[in-house]
């Protein structure tokens, strides 16, 4: 009975409201409640359609699209990340090998340095030992020839001596007596000839 | 039916009456320019859904910054447990945006400018949220109206004055969509009226008005639609975190 009253109440003053607007020319058309069931079906209708098909179809269709595009640049990123750490390590091997091989020419360059200078040296001390034994001959010899001199010179001194005694006297002296002048002379004036 | 502005907001029948019971049901110009925009929404979402390339296309690419836009607009007010009422806001956004924005083309018919369908609406988002909060939080869902650090004097106003403003959520959520929808497009037609009164001589001022107003309501339209949706998403912030 109350429901009645509050229907017939609620459709009166929809009905006052129309006939207040319809009296100033026209009034608002938002307000004339002919077709508003009209409008709440078809609003019913065309947004629960559209509600459906959009949350059963279409947007998990573009959720999934957004994310297998955050996947895909997340393993494209992780990929250029690998790669720049492979090429990091390649850098890195590169680099060790440059180095290596470095060493490696300067050990050789010094391994044939060191050989070089041991062949010179080595050479040098047979060529030092070959001089060093000429000079020593040599010197032997010198020595052998200088202490021959005196005694050869004194020997041609007395047999000049003689000769030459024997041509001007034309008789022969005794070759003691030359002997003893000539050692005499050389031993007075050999210093001057040899330089002792 | 220029001179009076209201008259493009006039519902009428399109074929013949359609009666189920005492009601009346027939398809009218409103149910036509719904059909336009829930079908413009779904095609267009369903071509940018089609395709999944890395480099969007121009429609994917709307598509998607869509989805990410109110994504991030619920996220940012209402949390991750909103994630299960995406579709309906989202939904929601591009009914409502959709509506606004045919409304701007001329000749056409603004839906969001009835007062029925956006209580409707308003109405569903009001009776949705208190049926999640009380689903959620039982009967404790009524610590809403109690809000902590209020001194015990005032405790029991300050609860009447909750329980009013929750109960005129519909109403405001409503109101504010239609009043917006209907000053704006009543306006464009004064001064559309006017452009036609003054003629050539003076019509040019408020037709440069009409330009603006023009640019204005594209604005107020998407603004609508953001703030239906944004506020929507708060309501169901306070059934799904009660905050008091």
């Amino acid at each position: 009975m109350v429901k009645k009253i509050y229907l017939h109440l609620i459709f009166l003053s929809f009905f006052l409201i129309k006939e207040a607007f319809a009296a100033e020319s026209g009034g608002m058309p938002q307000l004339n409640p002919e077709f508003w069931v009209s409008q709440i079906f078809w609003l019913v209708l065309t947004f629960g359609i559209m509600y459906l098909v959009l949350s059963k179809l279409i947007l998990p269709k573009i959720s999934n699209n957004l994310e297998s595009r955050k996947s895909q640049i997340l393993e494209n990123i992780e990929a250029a990340e690998k790669q720049r750490e492979d090429s990091e390590t390649k850098l890195k091997e590169y680099d060790q090998i440059i180095l290596k091989s470095k060493t490696e020419a300067n050990s050789m360059f010094n391994q044939a340095r060191e050989k070089a200078i041991k062949d010179i040296n080595a050479k040098r001390d047979v060529l030092d030992k070959q001089i060093d034994e000429e000079i020593s001959k040599a010197e032997e010899e010198i020595q052998a020839l200088r202490n021959n001199a005196p005694d050869k010179i004194n020997k041609i001194a007395i047999d000049t001596s003689s000769e030459l005694l024997q041509k001007l006297i034309g008789a022969e002296v005794n070759n003691s007596s030359i002997s003893a002048i000539v050692d005499d002379l050389s031993r007075r004036n050999g210093d001057k000839y040899y330089g002792n | 039916m220029a001179a009076n502005p209201m008259s493009q907001f006039d519902v009428y029948r399109i074929g013949p009456e359609i009666k189920v019971g005492a009601f009346d049901i027939s398809f009218t110009n409103a149910s036509l320019f719904m059909i336009i925009s829930t079908v413009s929404i779904l095609l267009i979402f369903n071509l940018g859904s089609k395709k999944n390339s890395i480099l969007p296309n121009k429609i994917q690419l709307l598509a998607e910054l869509s989805y990410t836009f109110v994504s991030k607009m619920i996220s940012d007010t209402a949390g991750s447990k909103a994630k299960p009422y995406f579709a309906f806001i989202f939904s929601l956004f591009m009914f409502v945006l959709f509506c606004n924005m045919f409304g701007m083309i001329p000749y056409t018919f603004t839906v969001t400018s009835h007062i029925i369908v956006t209580f409707v609406l308003a109405a569903f988002i009001f009776i949705g949220v208190t049926v999640i909060g009380f689903i959620k939080h039982g009967f404790g869902y009524l610590k809403l109206f109690v809000p902590s650090g209020v001194p015990a004097v005032l405790l029991p106003l300050i609860v009447v004055i909750e329980i009013i403003s929750y109960l005129s959520r519909p109403i405001s959520l409503s109101v504010r969509l239609f009043a917006n929808m209907m000053a704006g497009h009543t306006m464009m037609k004064v001064f559309g009226g006017f452009v036609i009164s003054l003629g050539i001589v003076g019509g040019w001022l408020p037709l440069s008005f009409s330009v603006a107003l023009t640019g204005l309501e594209i604005l107020v339209a998407f603004l609508q639609a953001y703030v239906f949706a944004i506020l929507t998403c708060i309501y169901l912030n306070d059934a799904l975190n009660l905050h008091h």
